[in-house]
């Protein structure tokens, strides 16, 4: 299935892109974002405990199941105030 | 009243939209853009945020903390973009009856701000390095 991955901040400056689609397999949960990115960069591995995944705009957990066109948001720990 | 922004936030003129006839007391909260970070001096502040995420979980937090106090008016409003050193990057302000829930409340929405809503902050350093405040700390704990 294809969803759209979103990043931000330092996962961002990572993984050299921010918005792109990209394709998973078709029982995909959100963890699986997180193992795409550390494909072609192994420093996702390292910090995966801290990363949370959010789809549309929801924080879900690891095993949440994805669905075609889902949008996917990989969140840095965050920092505002 | 929830907004992000990318202008100066005008003080004043949050104060003024939250008193209404029913409030005995105002509490806000203001987080400034400070010179060091662990020791560094910082030359400047920048923010980015997933705006409309952001945005939904700061309506969110309106909400629980309206269910938790009776409150009156509430303004939540926090800079993205660049800021300068001694500006507001945050301002949240809670009217109430009383200023028990006006300080609880406001305690509770800046406290959950900073762990909940996607946002974050990176630091120019004076030796010209910028840092992702928290990049070094990743794989520790999150909390800001």
């Amino acid at each position: 299935m294809r969803v759209r991955l979103r990043l931000f901040a330092n996962a961002k400056d990572l993984a050299g892109f921010d918005d792109r689609t990209v394709e998973l397999s078709d029982d995909a949960r959100a963890a699986e974002v997180l193992e795409y990115l550390s494909r072609s960069n192994p420093e996702f591995l390292e910090w995966r405990k801290s990363l949370r995944v959010a789809v549309n705009r929801r924080y879900v957990s690891d095993d949440y199941v994805l669905k075609e066109n889902d949008e996917v948001a990989v969140i840095p720990p965050v920092s505002g105030g | 009243m929830v907004a992000l922004t990318l202008n100066p936030i005008d003080m004043s003129s949050v104060v003024s939209k939250l008193t209404t006839p029913e409030t005995g007391g105002i509490d806000v909260f203001i987080g400034t853009t400070r010179n060091h970070s662990d020791g560094r001096q910082v030359d400047l502040l920048e923010y980015e945020a997933f705006e409309p995420m952001a945005l939904e979980l700061l309506e969110d937090l309106e909400r629980r903390a309206r269910k938790q106090w009776p409150l009156h008016r509430v303004a939540i409003i926090h800079r993205i973009g660049k800021v300068p050193i001694g500006e507001a990057s945050v301002v949240i302000g809670v009217s109430a009856s009383h200023r028990r829930e006006a300080f609880e409340a406001c305690r509770f929405l800046i406290d959950t701000l900073k762990k909940e809503v996607p946002i974050w902050k990176r630091e120019h350093f004076a030796d010209g390095t910028v840092e992702w405040s928290g990049s070094k700390t990743i794989t520790m704990n999150h909390e800001p």
